[in-house]
């Protein structure tokens, strides 16, 4: 099986180069991802479903294809993983809830068509926090995900289950979401790289909304080369999506390897808080002085609304969340409760039974947030905030082209640790938040561990639909180390 | 409160648009059809689906606007209406909320002969629900999502209506707008044109308007008339017993003919309206509004004017010929032909809307497919006209040229279907008469002048119906007095 | 500002949730704590700002007005938890 196992850790690039000029057979490839999940998803915890068959139908056609000389696209005979609130028309998608535990789509969300016309293959749906509501994934109805690096530990969330899957090599390459933080705090505590696009970037239609005007699907990999390949893939305009940009999509790859120099790195002094873990912001400060050393220049900016960015977010998210959940009442698809009375008693108790304590909670915050007397106080004023957020970075790049900053304020928390007190938890977001209430792309790439080998994430934010810069300046810090090579302990 | 009392009336009216497809998919917006079967993701509220605006929603709410005087706004935005309901796909319905499209206007309406100014308040665009079936058995309901996203326009008037007969009147303008738009079909009993009422009193001169009560459920025009009469019945008649007029839902029962309180509901509406997240606010530049405005036929009311102007029609007849705007096309189109508008205008009344009821043409929004044209019924008209066919004939005649296209002049000339008007010819027949029927003869020597109507139709029938009955007439009178 | 169980009970039935007495009471503690912390919120002035709208899209794209068959109809109603024929079912509605 070791040759299995070279194949399940090869990189997305890898991968397909191979598979391509016949190095290797997509059905190989698939059957060395599978072997890993079976060896070691026991203990993670990741995989929520599994579609052997179909993805080894899918390979075993690009393997034909290839053989008869047709033409394959850039991903061809790739399995990638798709956190499970993404619809995938093969695989059941539960959105890591027991409303959704027997529901499969009849439809694919359009990022899976577009990985599908790319030649991937979706094999593995991940665990996430119910609804993609949480920061540890220990909301999931189903399990908790454990950190591969340690497996006291949470792997942050709520793509814990993609962060997860890719650091322990389960796949090369995963798909989660970011509504507040949600792709790029697991990549930090799971030592990979995970890209929050632009809001726009990339289409929402047929992932399951959480915030409506925050939500982003985006790429989960090993290093910044793959997540510029995998973004590529899925971004650009979606008729089906209104809220999409009509924006051509450039080839994020091309300037990867131009370097930083001439590039102004700013600092928001706001984001280096009091408090932060000593080694996180030694991590991260050293990654910004090798930057400096490349040829960039440093800054100091400030972002002046922060301390307001995290009741914004809640009260935000929340009021949306509520409305977009409304949808699951047990009539038309999903779990219907058992009960004697009328249509009431049946919604109420369906939703009472299918959701979990965090989603009643950000339903109920979201409901309050919305009614009458108080949506001018707490909904309209939070929009308005948001405003003064994203005016807060419009200024910072007059004079800089990206921020760097940490993710989260500690390295990976022990499961259970964060669990009583919601607003403890919700702090967790507090350096992501602000990049999704602006809308502005931004990325996790590891730049170092702690004294206990957990992973550190460089966070780097970036003007609106400015992607391209933020991959560049992550490729030139990711050189300088070795992190894509460092794996948790088997 | 004793005394008079004014009655406020206002109306909502909800209006399904005649677009191909749904509102915010590509869904068939056609009616009827096996259940469930005119439905995808979106319209079911699947999980991770996204709404995408129909561009003729856009188009046909500004050409309602700018027909009813109301002011396009150059950006309006969409909002969540936020409540369960099993029809309700979402758990929300997308709506308009603080910016509708459409601000202000008014319709001009006809009531007994006088025109009142009927202010409207807003007009916006918004998802239709499914439909509940209730169950046979009554464990529950059976949905059925085919009317899910068909868009709407909802139609809100000030209230400014002070009868039921302003308000029927209203009604009828209003369908007859959307109708020549095209926009609608306006049929109430199918549920493409529905309407709620707004109902209070209040002393006759006072501004403050009383406590509002809504009456749903009303399935017709009748419907709302009698409803409206009932509500201000019952709102007096509680005024003057002390009774408080409680701000409520009541339903209109057309058997019992009463409205009824709906039974409280547990849950105040609270609607939590905010912003659609998924829907950028909705743009209408000059170059669309000049557009719609090139494009915009003749409407309803100007052109019972023209028609009482240009053709010195009553304004009753001008009113009914152009209801339809394919009858007030087919009318104008047979002047064209050659009829004498007067003549046209009969004909077009009492033949052509008895065909169109007989034939249950009007089922369709646009008759496109005449089963007489208008040169055919304008050359009727003109061969009774210049005395070549009498009426009766001429009617009977219809039948047969519908659906050949024959020209009705040809008709007559081949068949020698002309009515006989020498006067020559019918004094032999006439004669014939007179002699075999002595005793009407003398009836009518003595005074008895009715009897020459029964005379009149011997001849007729003799003449096989060809005789002039006005020649025949004359010839008999002097007969009759010479004889 | 302490939320009460009635403004927990009114909020739960306008969001349709069923709450156990303990939830009733832990939710009224969660929300008065989460939005005493969003508290601040309040001191921001924000006259002038208006609400955030997405960054590149404007206006709403429109759709040109062609019906589609939808090609899944049969395999959506699978979904539903309980149908008659082509039509779902749900338990009474009670007006």
């Amino acid at each position: 099986m070791a040759v299995h196992a070279a194949l399940a850790d090869l990189s997305l690039r890898e991968a397909a180069a191979r598979i391509r000029t016949g190095a290797m057979t997509a059905v190989d490839l698939v059957r060395a991802v599978l072997a890993r999940c079976d060896e070691r998803d026991e203990r993670l915890g990741a995989v929520l479903a599994r579609g052997d068959e179909s993805a080894l139908a899918a390979a075993e056609a690009v393997d034909r294809s290839l053989a008869a000389g047709g033409d394959v696209g850039p991903l061809a005979g790739v399995p990638i993983g798709l956190k499970d609130n993404i619809c995938t028309r093969d695989l059941p998608t539960t959105a890591g809830s027991r409303m959704l535990e027997h529901f499969q789509p009849a439809y694919d969300a359009t990022v899976v068509e577009r990985l599908r016309a790319a030649g991937a293959i979706p094999v593995v749906k991940l665990n996430c926090d119910e609804f993609a509501m949480g920061s540890s994934t220990e909301n999931s109805a189903f399990r908790p995900t454990r950190n591969p690096w340690d497996p006291s530990r949470v792997p942050g969330g709520s793509s814990g289950g993609s962060a997860a899957a890719v650091a322990a090599g389960l796949c090369a390459g995963a798909l989660g979401t970011d509504t507040g933080g949600s792709i790029r705090l697991p990549a930090s505590f799971c030592g990979v790289v995970g890209v929050k696009p632009s809001y726009g970037r990339v289409s929402r239609y047929g992932v399951i909304a959480y915030a409506s005007s925050l939500d982003q699907v985006g790429p989960v990999t090993r290093d910044v080369a793959d997540a510029a390949l995998l973004l590529g893939v899925i971004a650009g305009h979606d008729p089906r999506d209104s809220t999409s940009s009509p924006r051509p999509t450039p080839d994020f790859a091309a300037a990867l390897d131009d370097g930083v120099r001439g590039l102004r790195i700013g600092l928001p002094r706001e984001y280096f808080v009091e408090g932060m873990q000593p080694e996180v912001e030694t991590a991260v400060r050293g990654a910004v002085d090798r930057l400096q050393e490349l040829g960039a220049t440093v800054t100091p900016v400030t972002l002046p609304h922060t301390p307001y960015a995290i009741a914004t977010y809640y009260l935000v998210a929340t009021a949306e969340a509520s409305s977009n959940l409304a949808r699951y009442d047990g009539v038309r698809y999903g779990r219907r409760a058992e009960s004697s009375g009328g249509v009431e008693e049946m919604y109420r108790t369906s939703r009472g039974e299918g959701f979990g304590t965090e989603v009643k909670r950000r339903i109920m915050l979201g409901t309050y947030v919305l009614s009458a007397g108080y949506y001018d106080a707490y909904y309209v004023k939070a929009q308005r905030a948001r405003t003064a957020i994203a005016a807060d970075f419009r200024r910072a790049f007059e004079t800089c082209d990206v921020l760097a900053a940490p993710v989260a304020p500690t390295t990976a928390f022990r499961l259970g640790e964060r669990l009583d007190d919601p607003v403890t938890m919700y702090l967790s977001d507090i350096l992501t938040i602000s990049a999704n209430l602006a809308g502005i792309p931004a990325l996790s790439v590891p730049c170092g561990q702690d004294a206990g080998g957990l992973p550190v994430g460089l966070q780097l934010l970036g003007r609106p639909f400015d992607e391209a810069t933020l991959l560049r300046v992550a490729a030139a810090h990711e050189a300088t180390g070795d992190w894509p090579e460092r794996r948790p302990p088997a | 409160m004793t005394g008079p009392v004014e009655a406020v009336i206002g109306l909502e009216v909800h209006a399904e648009m005649l677009t191909a497809s749904k509102i915010f998919c590509a869904c068939s917006a056609a009616f009827g059809g096996p259940p469930n079967t005119n439905v995808c993701p979106v319209c079911l509220g699947m999980p991770g689906v996204l709404p995408v605006l129909n561009g003729q929603v856009v188009d046909f709410a500004i050409r309602a606007g700018l027909a009813t005087h109301c002011t396009i706004q150059p950006r309006s935005v969409f909002a969540r209406k936020n409540y369960f309901y099993p029809d309700l796909p979402k758990g929300y319905q997308i709506s308009q909320y603080e910016l509708p499209i459409c601000l202000g206007g008014h319709l001009d309406v006809l009531v007994a002969d006088a025109v009142r100014r009927i202010g409207l308040t807003r007009i916006h665009m918004e998802e239709d629900t499914g439909k509940n079936i209730h169950d046979a058995d009554v464990t529950g309901s059976l949905v059925d999502f085919n009317r899910s996203g068909v868009p709407l326009l909802e139609i809100v008037s000030e209230p400014d209506m002070r009868t039921p007969e302003e308000a029927g009147a209203y009604l009828r303008t209003l369908r007859s707008i959307l109708q020549y738009l095209e926009i609608c079909d306006g049929n109430m009993e199918e549920g493409s044109f529905r309407c709620d009422a707004n109902v209070s009193i209040r002393p006759p001169g006072a501004t403050a308007l009383g406590t509002k009560v809504e009456i749903k459920n009303m399935n017709s025009f009748r419907a709302v008339e009698r409803a409206i009469a009932y509500e201000v019945v019952r709102q007096r008649e509680a005024q003057q017993a002390g009774e408080p007029i409680v701000q409520e839902t009541r339903l209109w029962d057309a058997d019992r003919e009463e409205t009824r309180s709906m039974r409280s509901k547990e849950h105040a509406h609270d609607y939590r309206y905010f912003p659609e997240p998924d829907l950028p606010p909705v743009a209408v530049d000059l170059a669309w509004l000049e557009r719609v405005r090139a494009a915009m036929p003749e409407l309803p009311a100007e052109r019972r004017t023209r028609f009482e102007q240009t053709y010195d029609l009553r304004p009753e007849d001008a009113d009914v010929l152009t209801q339809r705007k394919d009858v007030a096309d087919y009318f104008e189109a047979g002047v064209a032909a050659g009829a004498a508008p007067k003549e046209m205008a009969n004909w077009t009344m009492t033949e052509l809307l008895r065909l169109i009821r007989d034939e249950k043409l009007d089922r369709a929004l646009v008759i496109r497919a005449w089963p007489i044209t208008p040169a055919q019924l304008a050359g009727l008209a003109n061969l009774v006209a210049d005395g070549t066919l009498n009426r009766n004939t001429a009617k009977g005649l219809l039948a047969e040229l519908m659906g050949t296209g024959l020209d009705p002049a040809e008709l007559v000339r081949t068949r020698g279907l002309a009515q006989v008007s020498d006067a020559g010819a019918i004094e032999g027949v006439v004669a014939v008469v007179l002699r075999a029927h002595p005793e009407q003869v003398q009836q009518f020597k003595a005074g008895k002048d009715k009897v020459i109507g029964y005379l009149v139709g011997q001849a007729m029938k003799a003449s096989g119906g060809k005789a002039n009955p006005k020649v025949v007439q004359d010839v008999l009178r002097r007969a009759l007095r010479d004889g | 500002m302490a939320i009460t169980r009635d403004e927990v009970r009114r909020v739960a039935a306008l969001a349709r949730l069923h709450l156990s007495a303990d939830e009733e009471a832990r939710l009224a503690g969660d929300l008065d704590h989460i939005l005493s912390a969003f508290a601040t919120l309040q001191a921001l002035d924000t006259t002038g700002l208006e609400p955030m709208r997405p960054v590149d899209v404007a206006d709403a794209p429109l759709r040109p007005d062609g019906a589609v068959n939808p090609p899944a109809a049969d395999a959506l109603l699978e979904q539903a938890p309980d149908r008659q024929g082509r039509l779902f079912h749900v338990p009474r509605i009670i007006e």
